[in-house]
């Protein structure tokens, strides 16, 4: 506001709004009929008039200068000149057809911006392909086009404002080809598979496919969204389809033991069940990414579970966090804690022949490798980091 | 000299669509076609025979006859009317007899034998595809997949005792065609499709020429074994639901099952407790094996078949020429005339 200009001040006795123009404006003409020019003159002041633009409320005498129209405004006002009667200036007594098309014009610039046309046009056919069933999806149910601008755009803002995802050693998921994402699994609710999914998606450029338990399956609602987002269960003859198909796969081997564990025993990782996910690795030669997730472990802070609950309910626990049930739904909200998710080294899997897939000495031989990995770089990210929240 | 193959199952049209093919198949001297009830069409060269499959009427009919070939494809799921003790009786026992006079002949050579993919069942804890050597996941089972389940172990059993015999299990994949009457085409026709709520099952149809085709490749190979057979793809039921343009209905998991009996008795549609599992569960299998060793390839993918029957039927409410007129209309107010044809997919 450095440089100051002259400005005329008032309206010089006439009505309308402070142009300083002989001239008042259309909206101010609009505004004082002929009927009431001896009421204006009596009382030159008008009211305060309320900024069709949403700048505030400023009194005309008082000389302020409104804020240029914009061209929007001044198209709807040429169309539309304001009803001189109150009659017709009643909501029901319509809003033209090209006011509302003015308005859904700007609307659309507003939210697809300068190439609105096309954009609006493929958004439709967007709507029309999904709501006449005209898309595909794989033989697991996985709907890449509902993935990709639905559950991820839903997804990676959580990721990347709520808890602020650090990605490490993204140059370990393989570009092409099949691979076998193994994490540690924490958090109460599996949001860490939902972060590493988007990570991989953003960083990686590929579809994450997760292996689920039949939990998930059995769960309304959960079961549906699990397989249009690509889960599928977590059993052998799965598990080595997808990746003789070239897909990453995820396992969280700890399964609900990691999940579900109470939080004084963060970070420590559980038993790797009984080594499936190695032997399908083998069987079908593809390499096996560590990966650790540091964050995870504190969204909701396990305290307690009523077992007796959860057994009525056929599900593994029933979380008792410090936010909930006390705080009911607000206590479903996660924490905001710093994550970092790293990708190790890619183990190695295709010097051995298929036959030693059955072998159990050495697929625990290399469940041992894997999980002993995972928890020297959680210890080594935890050193790290300079605190939960950071 | 050629084949002479008795098909049981013949009044219904299926079964009679394929006797007839057969009967102009080449190397096919004869079709016998049995059934309880008369056929509802014509039959052609076919002759008839009407015989319950449990009578012993049966076993003179293939040893006088000499026949060589038997298509077994009269394993049904209870019908609207009859009741599931019923439908056993004749599934199972009626098999049984079958396979009884059939091993008593000395000039049988084949056996084909037209099963389901209903055999695998539906649960939360299936894998996505199905291959021939899985089986159900839930043991025991209930209604037909218990049914059918006990049929393919006793054609299994006449396998091992009559090893010179080669024996065929087709498991097919719900057909689809138009003009077919099946369970899942009376399920599609509802003005308001039922759903389960919070579940969409995935599915696979297979067209009904291809259902009669596979059944011919199989009868006159000399491939055995025991083959999935379905078309290319999967489908969701809320896509399935979707392309007809007719509302869903999402009912409760609890809810269906009582809403399914109450249409069953009122004769509008077929919901025994195994098909609301499967509109849970849904159910996939894996077909390599009929493209690769059987040498079958279907004509039509899930999608084709399922879009041929959609179009024999009268489209929904909300059908794509509607969902296209509001689209074009839309467009056309906002942004002058455009052919929403020619817009590009989003984002490019």
């Amino acid at each position: 506001m450095g440089d100051a200009e002259i400005i005329p001040i008032g309206t010089r006795g006439k009505p309308g709004r402070g142009t300083g123009s002989a001239k008042p404006s259309s909206s101010a003409r609009g505004l004082a009929p002929k009927a009431a020019t001896k009421t204006a003159t009596k009382n030159p002041t008008p009211k305060p008039l309320i900024d069709p633009i949403g700048q505030g409320v400023f009194d005309a005498p008082s000389g302020q200068v409104p804020a240029p129209r914009t061209p929007a405004e001044e198209v709807a006002r040429a169309v539309h000149p304001a009803g001189a009667r109150t009659a017709e200036r009643q909501p029901t007594a319509g809003i033209p057809a090209v006011d509302w098309l003015a308005g859904f014009t700007s609307a659309a610039v507003e939210v697809f911006g300068a190439d609105w046309e096309p954009r609006l046009a493929a958004f439709l056919a967007f709507l029309r392909r999904r709501l006449t069933g005209d898309y595909t999806v794989d033989e697991y149910g996985f709907d890449a086009e509902i993935t990709q601008y639905f559950f991820m755009a839903a997804i990676r803002p959580v990721a990347e404002k709520w808890f602020r995802i650090e990605v490490r050693g993204v140059e370990n998921i393989p570009s092409t080809g099949g691979a076998l994402v193994v994490s540690n699994h924490s958090g109460t609710i599996p949001v860490d598979g939902l972060m590493t999914a988007v990570t991989i998606h953003d960083h990686a450029h590929r579809f994450l496919r997760p292996l689920g338990a039949d939990l998930v399956f059995r769960m309304p609602v959960v079961s549906e969204i699990a397989r249009k987002g690509g889960v599928t269960l977590a059993c052998n003859e799965d598990a080595e389809r997808m990746l003789k198909n070239g897909e990453i796969v995820g396992v969280w081997p700890e399964g609900f033991k990691g999940i579900g564990k109470p939080y004084s025993e963060r970070y420590k990782l559980q038993r790797f069940g009984r080594g499936g996910f190695v032997s399908a690795a083998i069987r079908t030669g593809v390499p096996i990414v560590p990966t650790s997730v540091v964050g995870a472990e504190e969204i909701y802070p396990l305290v307690g579970n009523i077992p007796s609950l959860a057994r009525l309910l056929g599900v593994p626990y029933i979380p008792i966090t410090p936010f909930f049930p006390l705080l009911g739904p607000l206590g479903l909200v996660p924490l905001p804690s710093k994550w970092i998710i790293e990708f190790g080294e890619p183990i190695r899997t295709d010097e051995y022949d298929a036959g030693s897939a059955d072998d159990p000495m050495l697929v625990f031989n290399v469940t041992d490798q894997v999980r002993e990995t995972i928890q020297q770089t959680l210890y080594g990210l935890l050193m790290q980091r300079k605190s939960v929240f950071g | 000299m050629g084949r002479v193959v008795l098909v049981t199952g013949v009044a219904r049209d299926l079964g009679r669509r394929f006797a007839r093919q057969l009967a102009a198949a080449p190397d096919v001297d004869r079709v016998i076609g049995v059934d309880v009830q008369p056929p509802r069409g014509d039959l052609g060269a076919v002759s008839f025979v009407r015989a319950d499959i449990r009578n012993p009427v049966i076993a003179k009919v293939i040893m006088r006859e000499h026949v060589d070939t038997v298509v077994h494809m009269s394993v049904l799921p209870s019908s609207g009317s009859g009741s599931s003790s019923a439908a056993k009786e004749l599934n199972v026992i009626g098999t049984m007899q079958l396979l009884a006079a059939c091993q008593q002949s000395p000039d049988l050579e084949h056996f084909v034998l037209k099963s389901s993919t209903s055999v695998y069942g539906s649960s939360n804890r299936d894998p996505a595809m199905f291959t021939e050597d899985m089986a159900a996941k839930r043991v025991g089972g209930f209604g037909f997949v218990k049914d059918i389940n006990e049929v393919e172990s006793y054609v299994r059993g006449f396998a091992r005792r009559r090893p010179d015999v080669r024996t065929t299990t087709l498991r097919t994949a719900n057909a689809l065609g138009p003009g077919l009457n099946t369970p899942t085409a009376a399920y599609f026709k509802l003005p308001v499709i039922p759903t389960v709520l919070g579940f969409d099952p995935r599915m696979q149809f297979l067209n009904d020429t291809d259902l009669i085709d596979v059944l011919e490749h199989a009868t006159l190979t000399d491939i055995g074994g025991t083959f999935n057979v379905a078309g290319d793809g999967v489908m969701m039921l809320s896509q399935a639901i979707r392309r007809l343009g007719r509302p869903a209905l999402p009912l409760p998991g609890f809810a269906v099952g009582p809403l399914g009996s109450a249409m069953r008795q009122a004769r509008v549609a077929d919901f025994s407790r195994e098909q609301v599992a499967f509109l849970a569960y849904g159910r996939g299998v894996d077909t390599t094996r009929m493209r690769e060793v059987l040498g079958f390839k279907p004509s039509r993918t899930t999608e084709q078949a399922f879009g041929e029957f959609a179009a024999s039927i009268e489209p929904g409410v909300v059908s794509e020429r509607r969902v296209r007129a509001a689209e074009n209309a839309l467009v056309g107010a906002l942004g002058g005339n455009r052919d929403t044809t020619t817009s590009g997919e989003l984002h490019g």
